[in-house]
Parts: structure tokens; C-alpha cells; sequence
């Protein structure tokens, strides 16, 4: 039938029917736009107010329920500064991870080896008295600094002070050391600040965003999608630096198809553009900047044309992008990114992304970077925590000294005893983190696994970490517990209230109840003192002027800055929390560590013959590999495809569609065949696959193999050696077409 | 009154929310959708473009659908929404193959149902789900015998086209380029 | 290149990956009411023009086999609605502007009329029938006396049948491939064909297995006719309607297509018919049930090939 015509591709299954019967209930606006006051709003027990727990934006919305009381949907907070009132997909999907009937259902106690994912059902009691059997008795033998938290998500907050007020600082989220750790790093050398979460920058009123490691579009950082649109409105110019032609990349004015890895080659480039043509703000420069002459010197040679040669990008580009940016200075944003673990010197990477907003003067600006405010709510009150002896920084003397947060991977690499030394963990409690899927390098996770003698697993769903557990906790999800208030940094400080919305499914139970009830077990009562978690919000809300019944009417309230400093005012003068007082382009701290003060272009390891480099995303209905089992989700995107270059495919033969299976240059071949999507939107030297898929365990019924899971594929880590991040970018992978043989069982 | 739908493909990210969120408030079984993005790209690396489009029923003017129904029930309802009669349809699936479009599709129920522009939130003076919920907010909806509604605000100041003009449908669906 | 893909993966039943909504119950019932709809006409015109006497089994005996094929193929049609318990509201209302509902109505009233033909023409096989009630054998005494006018309005309706199976689809014009005014006359000429052939079939008389084989002949020259001007229509036409066409030149249903439906289903047996005519010896089964077959498959690969056209992506 080959002809002319395009034909239709379609990435994604059905599954069964699920017919829900429903009325439609009122909400805020009228057709013509003007939102209802809420006190024109009835109390409407059919709505509740929440926060979404998919990802870590934390949106607060609403939960409907139906005539029968059962959760019908989820629409965003008007109020709400992260949703506008509007939900991502993940967030309106979350019905569905409520109804996924592949949900954990009661505690479980491992029976067979660790990672056969063989268990039995247990009683809550009998969970609980397992794990504090094994807790006090590795704090007897070992010390309770020997335990650690690796945790993502609202839980964290309660294992947290279980685990701190058990004598441990340990607690790590993978966001740190896998995700945005390096810029973190980056900003707070450079700025005396980290970029934070929401990142604090001004998209709406922008002029110029640069997104250079960002997808935004596939990536659904809600807020900033939602200013995008906005800024796109107001007819910002977008830059995009990407080897793939991402959707962010199709709204762009200007698209830098650069060959990956040279990203600080062309940072350089634009700094040396910047300064040479001197279209940065020199007003700002001056008055709030440290080490511009040397800055000055040291990027005299990095000329576009030398960042040419290195990038493929053409030099009039270069200079035409860093011209566009000049302009629209200082409401110029150049994206910090978020997941920015890379290449191993990805530190120095976004100091050169810090360095060229500060020569943009963005920091502080409209347009660029706001000052966040975040609100300070009282906890409630408890014995002070124990002083730990040591800490997981003790496992590397002298290293990371400039980390400010927890290394997951530290952790993990802690837990494997070394010749020279006895290893520093023996105990696990894993809260909402799919680790084979986060921490590269699956060989060293399952080594450390190995050497526990108590992983303690807390998840909704059976994802692939279960496997590995001792004891598994199934939390109900987020539409079925109360959790912590919502304090974000934002441009207005504001309180979000998560509630219930039905009771729990099954035997699930929120992690606060968890915590406290080990908390009694462990002799630890005190630092969970209150009767019930309403009593506990309850007070918070009172401290600061609110209350829960309020806040059930409301979900969201704001509050007004203490001082009118979203921006600098112009002139004035300011203190930066660096050595120097100042914004650091030449960084003291870097140079006392003995790293480069001002960042320098290293080239990386190419892709050998035959091989491409392994690239990975996010597609915007699913968040990580927790979403790949939610039936609303799945229905949209059920598994995950490797783009491959058309000149690339047909070198190989592989057609659109075909089923391929994709091996790393260590020899690793993945264990699902995917699907390949022949597209000219990548570059011919690398593929590109969205994260989160590839499934291997059994229970997962719709994720179970379904796609491929580049973290598998992800075996080779470059450390970061400022901060300890794991870059994941120095993979490659190339094609094979049978599955890998079994070894022989002797 | 004549209600119409613009989606405004420079904005739209291909997100897919629109579809999620027909599916919780319309209670779409799992496995069946309403409305759906379609993603073109054009080119040869690196000059490439791309177009994106939430596509859902037209609710033509001209429905073939109303035509070809031999119950009555696909019907023009108030403002040209074209709504399906449940306790009227046979299921012979006529309109469905009468549809340019796609749009339709067999319920499990027995029924033909597709997506009806929210008409019970439209009665409340709501938006669509989709429209309500798109975070790039690049959907509009109105009457476009009102001036001052948001489409017809939008259509007027932008270049808009239709789906395959050409099937003679009159499409009330229009795409900002 | 252009890559036109379904981001948030549709995947609708019958919908997706390409339209599958009808399947075997649409064209058997198709083909069952072109064939009823053949011999329903043939026998109404014979009686017309006279020639109850001469011509048996157009008039008397295939007719007898109708009610049983339009019961037939109501019931596909019924197998076929998704929503049963509703069938009845095909009866509340007539649409004109939907060729369903004409479908609809013109069944109701050649399904009764066949039924009736039959009744009346009963003693062709059993010859000692006998119908037991005095209300029913005045009413048969009332229709033998109206029998012209029963033909008549069998003749009409029977075209009507015929042609409708044909409209039904020409109707759609969101099937590129069916968009065309000529699958009407086909669909009424290939019905007539099939009823030609089962006439041929049911005949013991050699006069009229003369005269149907010379019509089918003419029939199956009008119909490959009408498939040339078809398909020259379809590649003069728009890219969606040169891709339909390209279906059965080239695509996945040429094979059956040409193979089935032209050569065994109307140039053997026309081959066939001719070499009779001169007289060759030729089982008159053979070439009948190849009409039968070719007429059948045209139904089913229209019907398949049609959902699989489309507009969009």
C-alpha cells in the first residue's frame, strides 16, 4: 500500500472496559473567565481538597467524587500557584492510581531470596516487630548511625525523624545525587543559593528562555509549561540547545542541534560572545559580581568558531542566539535544567550556566530569577535529636565537600564493604523510590542489597524494588491519607492541606501512621507525640493564622511576602551567602577544593563504531517508572520506543515499529525488546528512549515488559567529583535483534 | 448559537492532559478514548518542523453522522453539539463509518458515544474538561454568534484552519497555526 | 520524510488501527438481499410480461428460496447492531435522508411480499399443499388474483433492494472507496447476476437455462463495465480516492479482488456461458456457483476494503 500518503502509527494499548456511572458537579468559571469567590461555594462534601504526589510539583486540586461517593477526577486549585488551577496528565490520571488493582494490598515478609520477589502476607504487628527486632539489634552491633533513608516523596518526612531520632543523618533522596544535585552545587557556589524546587524562575515574564538540558513540553514541570504558553503569548523568544528536536525545540526561534557532550564548549562560546561584543549587563556585573577579569581572560580564546569545531554548531548561530539573549537582558532565563547528572563534570557545567545568567544579570531580576519566599511553619514539638557520631560523609574522607544534601548513591556505595574499610550501612528503609530504575550501575545497588540485613520497602505498587525487600509497608496512595502541610518556596509563601479523600484500600496505610507505630516499638513515642495527625495540622495551621476546618474549604491558602523583594530593586545593594559577599564567576570555594574556578571544556568519550549514544527523557503522561501501571496512563502511552536517525535505520534494516533489543558497550543487553521509531526529529550518533519503562516484575500487570529500561542499560557512571552526582550520560548502545542468551547452568 | 472549539497548535505541547482528563470526567472506559493528539513532523534533520493537534469530533454543521442515522439518535442539539441518544441508538455503527474524522466509537455499552463537548458542563456556563484542564492553556471554546467569546476573539486575530475542509462536513473545530 | 503519529496512543475497538466496525453479517446480508432482490425481479417481470408459463422456476420456484434468504440475512443484521434490545427504534421513525432507514423500510416490505410470493407459489414443490384455514385460502385466492400487481410493486421494490445495498455504502462518503455513485447500479447488477445464476441453478427447463445464461451474460458485462469506470473514476480523483483504489491495484486486497471476484466470479462463467451457447457440454452448477461466489466476495471486500480507506493519517 506504499504510496504518498502518511499512515498513522499508534503508541499505545487498550485494556478492558471500566465503566463508571456519574453526575457532573460545578466548579469556578464561567464562560466568560471570571473564577467564583469562595465564599459563593458551598462546603462541598463531594470535594476535597489534596496535593498530587505524582511527581515532586506537588500541585494542590481537588478530588471529586461521584453519586456513589467513589473518586471520579481530579482538577487543579485555582488558588494554586504550582497548577493555575490546571492539572498536568499525570495529575488528572491520578483516579487511576487509586483504581490499579495491581496495588500493594497488605505488609509482606520476604520468604525466598532477596530480588525473587517471593513473599508472604503478614500482619501490620508482625511487620513492625520484624523491623524493630532487626533495627535495634544492627543499632546493638553496629551503631543507629549504621542506618539510612533513601526516600522520595511525602514519607520522607515522617521516616525522617524515625530515623534521626533512632541516632542516624543519613537520609538521602536520589533527586540529589541522580537528578539536580550538580546545579545545586552550581548555583550555591556561584550564588550563595541552589536553584530549589519549584526552580525560581520567572517564565512568565521572560523575554528569552534558553533551555539547554531542558525538554520543557516533555518534561511536564507544570508551572513552568503553563508560563511557557504564556511567555509565547507575550512572544518571548525560546532558544533551545538539544541533539534531538525536542517539542520545546519546534516553538524555538532558535534550535542548536548540538552534538552531545559539548554543551560547556558552547556555554563558553556564548560567555566569550557575550563579554567581547560587551552586550552583558556591565552595570550589574560590576556592582554584584566577583572575578570578571578572570573570567574575562580565561574565556579570550573560546571564540564560537572554536566552539564550532567542537559542537557543529555554526558560528553565526552562536553569536546570533547570544545576541537574542543580550537583548531581552535582564529578563533572560537560562534554565538551570533539573536532571542534570550527565557526563561527570556536569558541576562545572552549570557553573558555566550560572555564569552566563549573571552576566545576563537575571538573578533577581523580572523576568529571570524571583527570590523565592517560603513560608516557616512550626513542627510540632519534640526531644531534640541525638547527635550522631558519624555520618555518611565518613565513608568519603576528604570527597564532596561541597555536597550539601545526602548522596543516594553515596549511600548505596557505603553499603559495600571495601578491603580498607568495614562498610557503613546495614539498614535500609526505602520510602517511594524505584531504586533499580534510579541508581545506576544495577551490578553495585544489588551488591549493596546484598550485604543489608534489613531493607525495609515502602510503595504503593509493587515496583521492582519490593523485590529486593525484607519487609514491604503498602502505603495508600496520596487520595487516601492525610500528609504534611505543603510549605513551597514560591513567589507568594503559601500552605497547601492534603486530606483524604475515601478511606484506604485494602490494608494500606499512610506512612505517618507507619512511622508512629514504629516509633512505639523502637521506644521512640515522644518524637510522634501528637494523638492524631488532624491534631497535629490542626495546631500547625493555627501557628500560622489558618486552621484545618479552613484549609478543608480551601486547600490553598497564600500569604502575602513579609518584604517587597521578589526582585532587586534597582541599585540596591546586596549580600550574597558566598565567600566573597558576591556573585562568584570566578569561584573561591571551587578553587580551595582544588577544581577548576572557573569551568573548562574537557571532551568526552565518543560513541564507538556502531554504537550511539544512549540519550533518555521524559514524555509528558508518565513520571518516571511510577506511572507505567496506572490504567488512565498506560491507555495513553503503554511503553516506551528508541528513536533511531532514518540514516541510522537504514544502515541496520530496522523499520518503524520493528522490535529491537538494544546492548550497552559493556555487553548488557536489555532484557525487553522495544520498539524502534524511525524519526529525523534525532541526531544520527545517538538514540533516545523515554524513561521508566521495561518493567520486570510480574505483579506490575500492565507495565510487565512493556518497553525497554535504559536504566538497565545504564552501567557505566561518571562521578561527578565536586559533588558526588552520577553521571549517566556516557552510554552507548547499539542494535541486536534476538534476546540474550541464558547462561548455561553448570 | 452555534459553539465551536480552536486549539492553538503553536501552544499545545502534545501533553495529552485533554485526553486524560475527557477520560475521568466523561467516565470513558479504560481503553477508549474521546479526543486524542496527533504529532506531524515535517523535514529532514536538522530543518524540521512540527504540528500538533488535540483532535476530537468536528461537531460538523453538515454531520454525516446525523444524516446517516437511522433512529434519530444523532441529533443536533442546542448550539449544533452533536449528541447521541443512547435509548435510541441500535448500534448498526452507520455513523461511524460515516465519520471523516475517526470520531466515534462502539461503547461497551452497546451504544455509539464520542465526545459531546461536555455538554453537561457547558450548561453550567463550565468549559469543556479539556479545555478547563490544558495547562498551556491553548484550547478555547464559545459561541461563535457571540463576538466577545473566547473563540471567537481567537479566530478572529489568528490564521486557523479545518480537518480535510474537503469532506464537506463543515467542521466546528478550528486550529490556530 | 513526514511522520504523522497518534501521541496519546489510540486504540479504540473496531476504530483502531483501521476501521473494522462491520464485519462478516454486513456483507452477507448484502449479498443475501442482492440476490433476493435478483430473483425477486425476474419473477416479477416475467409475470409481467406473461411468461408465468414458460419460464417456471423464475417465476414460481426461485422465489420459494427468498424468504428464507431476507430471514437470513435479517438476522445477520441483527447479530450485527450492538445494541440489540433497541432494534425496534429502526421502526419508530423513517429518516430519508439515512439509506439505513430506507434499508430498513424497504426489508419490511419485500421480506412480507416474498413471503407472500411464496406462499402462492407453494404447489410448484409441494403439489398437495394444503393451507387448512378458510381465512388463509381466501386470502391466497386474493393475492392469486392481484398477482400483477404484486409483481409490480415486487419489481420496484426489488430494484430498490438492490440499489439501496449499493447506496448504503455510497452514502458514506468518509470511505473514500465507497464514495462513488456507482456502487449502486454495481451492487443492483451483481444482485441480479446472483439471482440469474441461482435461477440457472434451480432450473430443469432448457429454454430458460438459455435465456437466464444470456442474461448473466449481459449482466456480468454490464458489471465489469461499471468495475473499469470505477476504478478509472478512483484514479482520476482526489489522493484519497487514488490510495482507495490503490487497495485493490497493488495493495493487500488486489489478489483476492481480481482473482475472486473478476475472473472466477464473472469472467469464468461468462466464459463458461459462452461456450455453452456453442453448444460445448458445461455442468450448468459450475459456472451458477461461481457467480454466486464472485458476487459474494465483491460484497465482502468492498465492505472490508472500504473501512480500511480512509481520509486521515
Amino acid at each position: 500500500m506504499a504510496s504518498r500518503r502518511d499512515f498513522i502509527r499508534i503508541s499505545g494499548l487498550g485494556i478492558g472496559g471500566l465503566a463508571i456511572s456519574a453526575s457532573g458537579y460545578g466548579i469556578y468559571k464561567n464562560l466568560a473567565g471570571t473564577p467564583i469567590e469562595p465564599s459563593e461555594l458551598k462546603v462541598d462534601i463531594t470535594r476535597t481538597p489534596t496535593y498530587c504526589e505524582i511527581c515532586f510539583w506537588k500541585c494542590a486540586g481537588w478530588v471529586y467524587k461521584n453519586e456513589e461517593g467513589k473518586i471520579w477526577k481530579v482538577i487543579g486549585n485555582n488558588e494554586d500557584q504550582h497548577s493555575n488551577g490546571r492539572f498536568c496528565p499525570r495529575g488528572t490520571g491520578g483516579p487511576g492510581m487509586y483504581y490499579d488493582e495491581d496495588r500493594l494490598k497488605t505488609p509482606l515478609i520476604r520468604t525466598g531470596e532477596r530480588g525473587s520477589q517471593t513473599f508472604r502476607e503478614a500482619s501490620w504487628d508482625e511487620a513492625f516487630d520484624f523491623i524493630a527486632e532487626r533495627m535495634k539489634a544492627i543499632a546493638a552491633e553496629y551503631g543507629p548511625e549504621c542506618f539510612a533513608l533513601l526516600t522520595h516523596g511525602s514519607g520522607g518526612d515522617y521516616f525522617g525523624t524515625l530515623v534521626k531520632a533512632f541516632g542516624s543523618s543519613s537520609i538521602a533522596a536520589p533527586s540529589y545525587a541522580q537528578c539536580r544535585g550538580p546545579r545545586e552545587v552550581a548555583f550555591q557556589t556561584t550564588f550563595g543559593e541552589g536553584v530549589g524546587s519549584p526552580e525560581r524562575i520567572d517564565i512568565r515574564d521572560t523575554r528569552c528562555l534558553v533551555l539547554i538540558g531542558s525538554h520543557l513540553g516533555e518534561n511536564m514541570h507544570n508551572g513552568q509549561v503553563q508560563e511557557m504558553s504564556d511567555a509565547i503569548d507575550k512572544g518571548a523568544a525560546i532558544i533551545t540547545v538539544d541533539p534531538r528536536y525536542s517539542i520545546a525545540a519546534s516553538k524555538s526561534k532558535f534550535w542548536l542541534p548540538i552534538k552531545p557532550a559539548t554543551d560547556i564548549a558552547l556555554l563558553l562560546a556564548w560567555i566569550h560572545v557575550l563579554i567581547y561584543e560587551e552586550s552583558y549587563d556591565a552595570e550589574y556585573v560590576e556592582k554584584y559580581t566577583f572575578g570578571f577579569e578572570q573570567l574575562k581572560a580565561h574565556v579570550r580564546t573560546m571564540t564560537p568558531e572554536w566552539a564550532y569545531g567542537i559542537t557543529t554548531i555554526k558560528p553565526e548561530l552562536i553569536r546570533e542566539s547570544a545576541r537574542e539573549m543580550a537583548n531581552a537582558s535582564p529578563a533572560v532565563i537560562i534554565h538551570p535544567g533539573r536532571h542534570v547528572t550527565w557526563y561527570g563534570d556536569d558541576t562545572q557545567r552549570l557553573r558555566a550556566v550560572a555564569i552566563l545568567n549573571a552576566l545576563l544579570g537575571s538573578w533577581g531580576r523580572r523576568g529571570g530569577y524571583y527570590v523565592p519566599e517560603k513560608l516557616t511553619v512550626p513542627s510540632w514539638p519534640h526531644p531534640e535529636f541525638p547527635t550522631p557520631s558519624r555520618s555518611w560523609k565518613d565513608a568519603f574522607p576528604d570527597q564532596y565537600n561541597l555536597a550539601y544534601e545526602t548522596l543516594a548513591s553515596g549511600i548505596c556505595d557505603a553499603t559495600v564493604p571495601t578491603l580498607s574499610k568495614a562498610c557503613n550501612f546495614k539498614g535500609w528503609i526505602v520510602n517511594g523510590t524505584n531504586l533499580p530504575k534510579t541508581i545506576p550501575d544495577r551490578r553495585k545497588l544489588i551488591e549493596a542489597i546484598q550485604n543489608l540485613e534489613l531493607m525495609v520497602v515502602i510503595d504503593t505498587m509493587p515496583m521492582e524494588v519490593t523485590g529486593w525487600a525484607d519487609v514491604v509497608l503498602p502505603e495508600c496512595t496520596y487520595l487516601e491519607r492525610y500528609d504534611s502541610i505543603r510549605v513551597s518556596p514560591h513567589r507568594k509563601p503559601s500552605v497547601a492541606l492534603r486530606m483524604p479523600a475515601t478511606e484506604p484500600l485494602y490494608d494500606s496505610k499512610p506512612a505517618y501512621w507507619m512511622a508512629k507505630e514504629l516509633s512505639k516499638r523502637l521506644g521512640l513515642e515522644e518524637y510522634f507525640s501528637w494523638n492524631s495527625f488532624e491534631e497535629m495540622l490542626d495546631w500547625q495551621f493555627r501557628q500560622i493564622g489558618t486552621s484545618l476546618e479552613e484549609m478543608k474549604k480551601i486547600g490553598v491558602k497564600t500569604f502575602d511576602r513579609s518584604y517587597d523583594d521578589l526582585y532587586f530593586h534597582p541599585g540596591q545593594d546586596m549580600q550574597f551567602f558566598t565567600n566573597t559577599g558576591k556573585i562568584e564567576l570566578y569561584s573561591t570555594d571551587l578553587a580551595n577544593e582544588g577544581f577548576d574556578p572557573i569551568p573548562v571544556y574537557t571532551p568526552h568519550e565518543e560513541p564507538p563504531d556502531g554504537f550511539y549514544r544512549l540519550n533518555y527523557g521524559r514524555a509528558p503522561m508518565h513520571t518516571f517508572s511510577r506511572t507505567a501501571n496506572n490504567p488512565n496512563l498506560t491507555d495513553m502511552m503503554a511503553e516506551n520506543a528508541v528513536w533511531i536517525n532514518p540514516k541510522v535505520a537504514k544502515i541496520w534494516g530496522i523499520e518503524n515499529d520493528q522490535y529491537i533489543y538494544l546492548e550497552n558497550q559493556d555487553g548488557i543487553r536489555s532484557t525487553f525488546p522495544v520498539k524502534a521509531r524511525v524519526t529525523e526529529r534525532i541526531r544520527w550518533d545517538s538514540v533516545f528512549m523515554v524513561h521508566g519503562f521495561g518493567h520486570d516484575n510480574k505483579k506490575l500487570s500492565r507495565a510487565y515488559g512493556k518497553g525497554a529500561s535504559d536504566s538497565e542499560l545504564i552501567s557505566r557512571v561518571h562521578l561527578d567529583p565536586i559533588m558526588g552526582g552520577t553521571g549517566m550520560r556516557g552510554n552507548f548502545v547499539t542494535f541486536k535483534f534476538e534476546p540474550a542468551k541464558k547462561e548455561v547452568e553448570s | 448559537m452555534r459553539y465551536a472549539m480552536a486549539v492553538d497548535t503553536k501552544k499545545c505541547v502534545g501533553c495529552s492532559d485533554c485526553v486524560v482528563a475527557c477520560q475521568t470526567e466523561n467516565n470513558v472506559p479504560i481503553g477508549y478514548c474521546r479526543d486524542w493528539v496527533v504529532e506531524v513532523t515535517n523535514g529532514t534533520y536538522p530543518q524540521l518542523e512540527i504540528e500538533i493537534r488535540s483532535e476530537r469530533c468536528n461537531q460538523c454543521s453538515n454531520a454525516p453522522c446525523v444524516r446517516c442515522c437511522p433512529t434519530g439518535a444523532s441529533h443536533f442539539a442546542d448550539g449544533g453539539i452533536v449528541l447521541v441518544t443512547e435509548n435510541k441508538c441500535i448500534g448498526c455503527g452507520a455513523c461511524i463509518n460515516s465519520c471523516p474524522y475517526d470520531a466515534r466509537y462502539s461503547h461497551p455499552g452497546g451504544h455509539v458515544d464520542k465526545c459531546t463537548f461536555c455538554v453537561h458542563r457547558i450548561k453550567k456556563g463550565l468549559d469543556p474538561a479539556c479545555v478547563a484542564t490544558c495547562p498551556t492553556k491553548c484550547m478555547y471554546f464559545g459561541d461563535l454568534d457571540d463576538p466577545n467569546s473566547p473563540v471567537s476573539t481567537v479566530l478572529k486575530n489568528r490564521k486557523f484552519t479545518t480537518l480535510i475542509p474537503e469532506a464537506g462536513t463543515d467542521p466546528q473545530l478550528y486550529f490556530l497555526m | 520524510m513526514r511522520e504523522e503519529i497518534i501521541v496519546s496512543g489510540r486504540a479504540n475497538p473496531f476504530i483502531d488501527p483501521h476501521l473494522n466496525i462491520w464485519h462478516w453479517q454486513i456483507p452477507l446480508y448484502l449479498f443475501l438481499g442482492g440476490l433476493a432482490a435478483g430473483i425477486l425481479f425476474f419473477a416479477g417481470m416475467y409475470t409481467i410480461m406473461g411468461k408465468e408459463k414458460v419460464y417456471p422456476t423464475a417465476v414460481k420456484k426461485a422465489p420459494l428460496i427468498v424468504p428464507f434468504l431476507l430471514v437470513l440475512g435479517l438476522i445477520a443484521l441483527f447479530l450485527d447492531l450492538k445494541h440489540k434490545p433497541f432494534f425496534w427504534r429502526l421502526y419508530t421513525t423513517i429518516r430519508i435522508e439515512s439509506p439505513m432507514s430506507w434499508g430498513a423500510w424497504v426489508l419490511m416490505l419485500v421480506t412480507p411480499l416474498s413471503f407472500i410470493w411464496a406462499a402462492i407459489n407453494v404447489r410448484e414443490i409441494f403439489p398437495k399443499w394444503d393451507w387448512k384455514f378458510d381465512a388463509i385460502k381466501k386470502l391466497e385466492a386474493f393475492f392469486i388474483r392481484h398477482k400483477l400487481i404484486l409483481a409490480w410493486i415486487m419489481v420496484i421494490s426489488s430494484v430498490i433492494l438492490g440499489v439501496y445495498t449499493g447506496i448504503l455504502f455510497s452514502a458514506f462518503n468518509a470511505r473514500p472507496l465507497w464514495n462513488t455513485s456507482i456502487l449502486g447500479p454495481l451492487f443492483l447488477a451483481s444482485g441480479m447476476s446472483a439471482g440469474a445464476a441461482m435461477i440457472m441453478l434451480l432450473s430443469k427447463d432448457h429454454a430458460e437455462r438459455t435465456l437466464f445464461s444470456k442474461i448473466d451474460i449481459g449482466i456480468i458485462a454490464v458489471e465489469m463495465f461499471l468495475i473499469v469506470h470505477m476504478f478509472m473514476g478512483f484514479l482520476a480523483s482526489t489522493q484519497v480516492q487514488i490510495d482507495a483504489a490503490a487497495l485493490f491495484l497493488g495493495g493487500p486486497y488486489t489478489a483476492s479482488f481480481w482473482i475472486f471476484v473478476v475472473i472466477l466470479g464473472m469472467i469464468v462463467p461468462v466464459v463458461l456461458e459462452v461456450l455453452e451457447l456453442y453448444k460445448f457440454k458445461v455442468p450448468v452448477l459450475i459456472p451458477a456457483i461461481l457467480v454466486l461466489f464472485g458476487s459474494l466476495m465483491m460484497r465482502f471486500l468492498i465492505a472490508f476494503a472500504g473501512q480500511e480507506s480512509r481520509w486521515l493519517y
